[in-house]
């Protein structure tokens, strides 16, 4: 007997949930990640070789999930492909063929021998996150302007401090957890700067007080961050933003500015200060590529924000590709447990297991509360509309290739009439190392203002213009690219009795949080069967690891 | 016939040049495209503007023309709209290589009969290839250089054409799709889009390779089809590759058709550093799926030219539709079978190049004007273009 | 102030460092095993190794593999996200400008500034080299 073959891409919170319920639901399980541990972004782990002796000193909830990625990376029918990404998925010809064939490149990051191999599921579950959206202003481009996730991970994962007189910026509650992480490593953080106005934040956060009600574990934890603030005597100020950085190749002074509602600044508020790294963000972006790759719809998902796109599912978490699942970020910037609620959906389902299994309606109510958290985040902390009045013509927009604001609003007000891909081209914003995973959403977003006018009509035989559009979603050597993939099967025999769902199997992985097992002599991890070639070192024993904490979670 | 009204169906770079020149000439210009200027096709290519590709014959004979009229193109569009450094034009040159002792033979007989049609090729020596391009194979029998190779940005290129029309007075409908003709007295008076009517004396088809379905809609079906091309794009790299460089199969894989993907190796850099890597033909419709190994095909071939280039990031793929004729040549002309129909297309892989050349001739042929060129071989009433050629293969090149 | 490590004997996790030593453009950098090339270089108080399009200097941005602004050369394999590969001992790290070398226009092969391998490389495939 073969069980049903359930891949997951992304070992956040998400992709870990889904795998813990396709098992739970009796499939044999790969669960891919880019990193060398699973726990995405926000549950960064610290590296195996640093041994830590404490790990949950720098995580939330370290025993739920280190008991979690033990049950799972353990669990005979999971085969878990570490340092291994998926750099192109292709689709069958026929979409009732099922899901794409997945193709990974195992081995280094960026590597240059890494080995080929590819995957047909029965069912893919692709729960690959987000990753921070920062607006561009004058300086962003200057060394020690830092996305707020590079913050963290850097702290979290791996106890680097990326200054010691810094600011915190942007927008959104992800601005908290950072700041505390920097505290809690020693910097001194001079402001935090949430530039939604005290009103909108408050209108956001308290239209449906119940809706928080049931997010009141991330309500806590936000609480807990505002504590260490407040500790450290460290002002959190609404309405006021970083608009432009300066220095001499790297950043050493911070203009803040009082912002209104729409985030135009109020003249004369500005005010400069030294600094020596500013921590930005705006919100997160969703990583569509491999959605976009395997044929899936994209809609808003609960934002209400013009532009804004994420993957299309239905309650099963079922995209418009049959057989392909999303879970996470990808579906709409819900946080953590949402993130776990659909995974588990997501994963039970993509498993074969039962879809009247009655544990479903809890998830389901978990999910639908995590997204109205989304609704309720995205109003309070809503991109103002007055951004661009920040920049400069000359204001990089195009870290990569290095386009100007005033070249990208040109082209798109070209008199020519210029197809965004004609555009693209002419500014070659977006078309750099980056392939406007960075600049993309900014340069759609002043496309879409300067031209006023919707989506272009979808031509037959071309892809629809997407700044997601990445058909190689990660790079890949010329050579590797010219060896042959090999065929990867997932598994090993797998035993008979370890087939199908065991009496008393449930979709939610983590109904109650579970104690630690062995807090004190660490997991033992034994390894996966692994693909029938040498993907990556082999792994040390895994210590516990200090994931971080955040809003998001991703695959890389 | 100054003064005649002319609707050119494709903002692409085939239309945008028959805009420009039309409107030239002092006709009246319209151009219609359903999506926005030059993002199909147009900006999904490599900007090639090349005469080594071709043997002797008509399509040489454009390529010529198009070569000979490109910088005085441009030089004007300088002039006039102050934008033509946009087109990116870098008259680099081409290298042909062989890798084989068969392959040095064919390039040689193929080289020998472009000769005689006047396309200047330089044999380079193992001393020359050297310093042509360092990090070429030293594993080849055979190195041609070609002069007169050029490339440009397309989409770029396509935009000076299209902006000195415009400046001239041409007008621009974007995000108006063509859906019928509307005849009177035998002949097509309008079309009927998506934002109603346009009237005009002449309908230019230049929907690329969409042709042959407008051209149906229109009720005079042209045997335009699509073929699917892949290029990869390495990230920025420090400049390694400093001409045109194509393994010698190039040359077959243009005329022939007998499979459903053939790949040869095209490699160039561009000013911004990266380095594109082409090419595949494949007749897969308008099917739009990522087919991996097709780009390990296409990798393969490259690193047989430049093994150097193992290293090298891949970091996008981008794939097109050329619009191809079963028997490999252009459609420039009148439709006998609707007065007032024209078509302008049918290039392959090679409109980018043959856009200037094909506008000069269409607008000749247009005014009743002696063209430069012989004009018959690309006339609408052949076989392969009107259907009943019953497969490219058997048409020959 | 530079980006620094959180000292070992206060860190509240309680870590165990063991030293690794890469170099940078041939300077000796010593990092701790487990740590990302962008964390051995940042805690050696390097803010930038980059320089981008304009020459202007580039270092972490994001720090999760998005932004592609920390490139590399590792060993002689160009374009290596320095937040996403891992600090191995003996890694020989080069830093990478994609600053024009001249102004406009091609570049030929006389004054190109690289050395890239003319002859098929030594299997397992090696990448080319690098730049200034």
């Amino acid at each position: 007997m073969t069980a049903r073959h359930t891949l997951v891409v992304g070992a956040g919170p998400g992709g870990l949930s889904a795998a813990a319920a396709a098992l739970a639901a009796g499939a044999r399980v790969t669960l891919i990640d880019s990193a060398e541990q699973p726990g995405g972004q926000y549950n960064r782990a610290l590296p195996d070789a640093y041994a830590a002796a404490r790990p949950d000193r720098v995580q939330h909830d370290w025993d739920r999930f280190d008991a979690l990625r033990r049950r799972v990376l353990t669990h005979p029918r999971c085969t878990w492909w570490s340092g291994t990404e998926v750099w192109a998925l292709e689709r069958q010809a026929h979409e009732a063929a099922g899901p794409p064939t997945v193709h990974v490149a195992h081995g280094p990051a960026d590597g240059s021998a890494r080995r080929r191999s590819t995957v047909t599921p029965d069912a893919l579950v692709l729960a690959v996150g987000a990753h921070d959206r920062v607006l561009p202003f004058p300086g962003w481009q200057l060394p020690g302007v830092f996305t707020a996730g590079a913050a963290q991970a850097m702290v979290k994962g791996e106890r680097v401090v990326l200054g010691n007189q810094v600011v915190v910026a942007g927008t959104g509650p992800f601005l908290l957890p950072v700041a505390d992480s920097l505290l809690e490593a020693g910097s001194s953080v001079i402001e935090v700067l949430e530039a939604s106005t005290r009103g909108a934040a408050a209108r956001g956060w308290l239209r449906r007080p119940w809706e928080l009600a049931a997010q009141a574990g991330k309500g806590g934890e936000l609480l807990e961050y505002g504590a260490a603030l407040a500790r450290h005597r460290v002002p959190y100020r609404f309405g006021r933003a970083v608009t432009e950085v300066r220095g001499d190749g790297r950043a050493e002074e911070a203009v803040t500015a009082r912002v209104r509602q729409d985030w135009s600044v109020v003249p004369g508020t500005e005010r400069v200060l030294p600094v020596d790294a500013v921590c930005v963000t705006h919100g997160f972006s969703p990583l569509l590529e491999l959605p976009l790759a395997a044929g899936c719809a994209l809609g808003p998902g609960p934002s209400t924000v013009p532009g804004d796109e994420f993957v299309t599912v239905d309650g099963d978490q079922h995209t418009s590709v049959r057989q392909v699942y999303a879970a996470g970020e990808i579906t709409g910037v819900a946080g953590a447990p949402a993130a776990r609620a659909e995974g588990a959906v997501a994963g039970w389902i993509a498993g074969g297991g039962d879809p009247g299994h009655p544990a479903l309606r809890a998830l389901r109510r978990k999910r639908d509360q995590g997204r109205a958290f989304a609704r309720r985040l995205a109003l309070a902390h809503a991109v103002g509309g007055a951004w661009p009045g920040w920049l400069r013509p000359e204001t990089v927009i195009c870290r990569c290739e290095g386009a100007s604001y005033a070249s990208v609003c040109r082209a798109a007000e070209g008199a020519e009439g210029a197809d965004a891909r004609a555009a693209k081209l002419g500014t070659r914003a977006g078309l750099g190392p980056c392939q406007a995973r960075v600049c993309g959403p900014t340069v759609a977003e002043l496309r879409r203002r300067a031209q006023g006018d919707g989506p272009a009509p979808p031509v037959p035989g071309l892809p629809a213009a997407s700044p997601h559009h990445r058909p190689i979603a990660q790079p890949i050597r010329l050579g590797e690219l010219a060896q042959a993939p090999l065929d990867a099967p997932p598994h090993g025999p797998v035993p008979d009795s370890d087939l199908g769902p065991g009496p008393g199997a449930h979709p939610d992985p983590d109904p109650h949080p579970d104690p630690d097992p062995a807090p004190d002599s660490g997991p033992h991890l034994p390894h996966s069967p692994q693909p029938p070639h040498p993907p990556h070192p082999p792994h040390p024993p895994h210590p516990p690891h200090p994931p971080h904490d955040g809003t998001k979670e991703k695959r890389q | 016939m100054s003064g005649s009204r002319v609707a050119v169906l494709g903002a692409g770079i085939i239309g945008s040049a028959c805009a420009r020149e039309l409107v030239r000439a002092g006709l009246d210009v319209v151009v219609v495209d359903r999506g926005g200027a030059a993002g199909a096709t147009t900006s999904h290519g490599e900007g090639n503007v090349l005469v080594s590709d071709k043997g002797p014959g008509p399509e040489l004979e454009l390529a010529q023309l198009s070569r000979r009229l490109w910088p005085g193109v441009l030089a004007e569009a300088e002039e006039r709209t102050g934008s033509a450094r946009a087109a990116e034009w870098e008259p680099k040159g081409g290298i042909m290589v062989a890798t084989t002792e068969a392959g040095a033979r064919g390039l040689a007989d193929f080289a020998a009969g472009q000769r005689t049609a006047g396309v200047r090729i330089e044999e380079l020596d193992a001393d020359a290839v050297r310093s042509a391009e360092p990090h070429l194979t030293p594993h080849h029998t055979t190195a041609l250089h070609y002069p007169d190779d050029g490339q440009v940005q397309p989409a770029g290129a396509a935009q000076v054409l299209l902006g000195e029309a415009l400046a001239r007075g041409a007008r621009l409908r974007t995000g108006t799709e063509v859906l019928g003709a509307v005849r009177r007295g035998g002949r097509i008076e309008a079309v009927q889009t998506t934002g109603g009517r346009i009237e005009a004396d002449i309908f230019v088809n230049a929907a690329g390779p969409w042709a042959g379905e407008l051209s149906r809609r229109l009720g005079a079906p042209v045997e335009v089809h699509p073929r699917r091309g892949e290029v990869l794009v390495t990230a920025p790299l420090p400049p390694t590759v400093f001409h045109k460089v194509y393994d010698a199969d190039y040359v077959g894989a243009v005329g022939s058709s007998a499979e459903e993907t053939q790949t040869s190796a095209v490699v160039e850099s561009t000013r911004a550093g990266t380095i594109l890597i082409g090419s595949s033909r494949s007749r897969v419709g308008f099917d739009v799926r990522l087919r991996p190994e097709v780009l390990s095909q296409v990798a393969r071939k490259a690193l047989t030219l430049f093994p150097g280039l193992a290293g090298a990031s891949v970091m996008r793929t981008y794939g097109g539709f050329r619009p191809y004729v079963p028997d490999h040549l252009p459609v420039i002309g009148a439709d006998p079978r609707l007065p007032g129909l024209w078509h302008a297309g049918g290039h392959e892989g090679a409109g980018i190049g043959l856009s200037v050349g094909t506008a000069r001739v269409l607008c000749d042929l247009l005014l009743d004007r002696p063209t430069e060129i012989g004009a018959a071989p690309f006339r609408v009433d052949r076989p392969a273009v009107l259907g009943g050629a019953a497969d490219a293969s058997a048409q020959g090149a | 102030m530079s980006p620094r490590l959180v000292r070992r004997e206060t860190d509240a996790v309680r870590r165990t460092d063991r030293p690794i030593d890469i170099t940078v453009d041939g300077e000796p950098v010593r990092g701790i095993e487990g740590q990302s090339l962008a964390g051995v270089l940042l805690a050696s108080g390097r803010l930038a190794w980059r320089h981008g399009p304009d020459g202007a200097p580039r270092g972490v941005f994001c720090g999760i593999g998005v932004c592609f602004d920390c490139l590399l050369t590792v060993d002689g394999e160009r374009d290596v996200r320095a937040c996403r590969r891992r600090a191995r001992d003996g890694d020989e790290v080069r830093t990478q400008t994609r600053s024009p070398h001249e102004g406009e226009g091609p570049t030929t092969p006389e004054n190109s500034p690289v050395d890239i391998p003319a002859t098929p490389p030594a299997q397992p495939s090696r990448p080319q080299d690098g730049t200034s």
